[in-house]
């Protein structure tokens, strides 16, 4: 398989800040790759070292073959970049936009049309209107329209999805999805924990740091301890009760339950009995099985 | 949670010249409930939050909150909740205890009464060393819980939260809730809005806005059987958005 991005060792501080420390992975040509993490975790400077747009300090980052220092000219003509702010011409209408960034690099709306139809196709009867004027699914359509017109070999999203509701967001990844033929490498940023089971591969990252590399059912599959779903009608007291039973190991809120491990990996009975001197009636505990997010509170745990 | 009402909206309607922005919103919540108010981008939400803080007045339509009328009494309802947004809480080039002590004065607390809360605060999120540091040098984690804390540093009886946990990592995340059910456990009424699906399993109730109505309203578990799916994002997929417009 042929590697779109190699990174290994990257580094990046700024001031006394080390925003990413030795990065390494690889991005196989074709994949949706996602960086799954919190805000201030990295993920818009390894974006922007990925893109040319910025150098790292240490360790080395191939693109597509090539360096990200010397090669950024030949670079920036085949990667297409969404970053995390709508950067487009807010006082250019729709079709203005897509035209400049068009002609910026080099070839024609037309030439490309078929690339982004599925996409376009939905603002198309707004052309006329200015950019700044669209709502914030319509940019985000628009955006991901420019970043494509040139056809890029590699399509960098930096959190495409933040902010915007649950029924745009999964119409967001179904159009990636549909760009799968045409062998379009697409890296994509989220801090949306269940987006991470929509890529081909992901990496989770916190504080600079890649915690885990792997397909999302494998990342999520590596969560190693036995894990309990415990509910009961008066949730705080639940949780509080539960922090303090000698037994426990974790024990997080999940919705409308409380996901927890034991120091044995089990529990016995006498959680029941607990529970119901601490006044806590109707208690449900059940085996469930970890989400990615499970893994990554695992992950953090562990690193701490 | 109780059954003392706290919010009653009847019959709200919002127009902005020929656009009606909420079409006859009729709800109830009720005193130390968590309520979800979701909701599509443009579906309304933020016009009914402004309205029900106080800040912007209703075309038409009986609402009142924490006992005040929302037309005739704006000013009493932000005096008694509080409110906190994602994009701004605290003001970066002040102090953290500055930033409490200025929110506390807004709300006309008493100096003694201020450092008194501040020491409590400041205990509860192991936090006594950071009193001196400016907000704009703290992590987003503990800038977002600390925000939530002087929102309901004047004990409001409502507090609302739009979109608290945007970016958060998941531990801080959670940490955030464990602080929504405590508060909600000492009686104060949780109002918030969120785009992560899964935290709307955490509220009590859930309402889904869809072109300026509620087109849903239950407990989340409630929701998932009358829809038969197994998480309140399908309810959401499957209801709020009908026409699929673009955008």
């Amino acid at each position: 398989m042929k590697k779109a991005v190699e990174s290994s060792g990257t580094g990046k501080k700024f001031g006394a800040t080390q925003a990413l420390k030795d990065i390494s992975f690889v991005v196989n040509e074709g994949e949706i790759f996602g960086f799954i993490g919190p805000d201030g975790a990295g993920k818009t400077t390894l974006f922007r070292i990925i893109t040319t747009l910025l150098l790292p300090d240490e360790g080395e980052m191939k693109v597509l073959g090539l360096d990200c220092r010397s090669g950024y000219k030949e670079l920036r003509k085949n990667i297409g970049y969404m970053p995390g702010r709508f950067s487009l011409y807010q006082d250019l209408s729709v079709e203005e936009n897509l035209h400049f960034y068009a002609t910026v690099f080099g070839t024609t709306v037309e030439e490309n049309y078929d690339l982004i139809s599925g996409i376009y196709s939905h603002i198309e009867p707004f052309k006329k209107r200015l950019a700044g004027r669209l709502s914030g699914g319509m940019k985000q359509k628009l955006a991901l329209s420019c970043a494509l017109i040139h056809k890029p070999a590699l399509l960098v999203l930096d959190e495409p999805t933040t902010g915007v509701d649950a029924v745009s967001r999964s119409e967001f990844w179904e159009m990636l999805k549909k760009l799968k033929p045409y062998n379009i490498t697409i890296i994509v940023s989220t801090p949306y924990m269940d987006e991470a089971m929509k890529c081909d591969r992901v990496a989770l990252i916190q504080d600079g740091q890649i915690l885990s590399v792997d397909q999302p059912e494998k990342v999520r599959d590596g969560f190693s301890r036995k894990l309990f779903s415990v509910k009961a009608p008066e949730k705080y007291k639940l949780i509080t009760a539960l922090r303090s039973y000698p037994g426990i190991s974790t024990a997080y809120p999940f919705g409308d339950a409380v996901h927890v491990t034991f120091k044995d990996d089990d529990f016995d009975d006498a959680l029941y009995d607990y529970l119901d001197r601490m006044g806590i009636t109707d208690v449900k505990i059940t085996g469930t099985r970890a989400g990615i997010e499970d893994r990554f509170l695992e992950l953090m745990g562990s690193k701490v | 949670m109780t059954n003392n009402t706290v919010i009653s909206v009847r019959n709200l309607v919002k127009k902005f010249g020929s656009f009606t922005a909420n079409d006859n919103l009729d709800f109830e919540v009720y005193q130390g409930e968590i309520f979800g108010f979701l909701g599509a981008n443009g579906a309304g939400k933020t016009t009914a939050l402004r309205i029900l803080s106080g800040l912007s007045e209703p075309t038409l339509g009986e609402i009142t909150v924490a006992g005040y009328d929302a037309r005739k009494q704006p000013e009493q309802i932000k005096k008694n909740i509080g409110y906190m947004c994602q994009k701004f809480s605290l003001y970066g080039d002040l102090t953290v205890k500055e930033n409490i002590m200025l929110y506390g004065g807004i709300y006309g607390m008493k100096k003694k009464l201020i450092r008194e809360r501040t020491g409590s605060l400041l205990k509860r999120l192991r936090f006594e060393e950071y009193g001196d540091r400016l907000i704009a040098d703290l992590p987003l984690g503990l800038k977002q819980k600390l925000a939530f804390l002087v929102a309901v540093l004047h004990e409001p009886k409502i507090v609302f939260l739009d979109e608290p946990t945007g970016g958060v990592d998941p531990v801080t995340r959670r940490q955030f809730w464990e602080m929504i059910y405590e508060t909600a456990a000492g009686g104060i009424t949780v109002f918030v809005t969120t785009h992560y699906m899964d935290e709307a399993e955490y509220c009590d109730r859930v309402s889904i806005m869809s072109e300026g109505k509620i087109v849903a309203l239950d407990t989340p578990a409630e929701l998932k059987k009358q829809y038969q799916v197994k998480t309140v994002e399908e309810v959401f997929i499957k209801i709020a958005r009908p026409g699929k417009k673009p955008g």
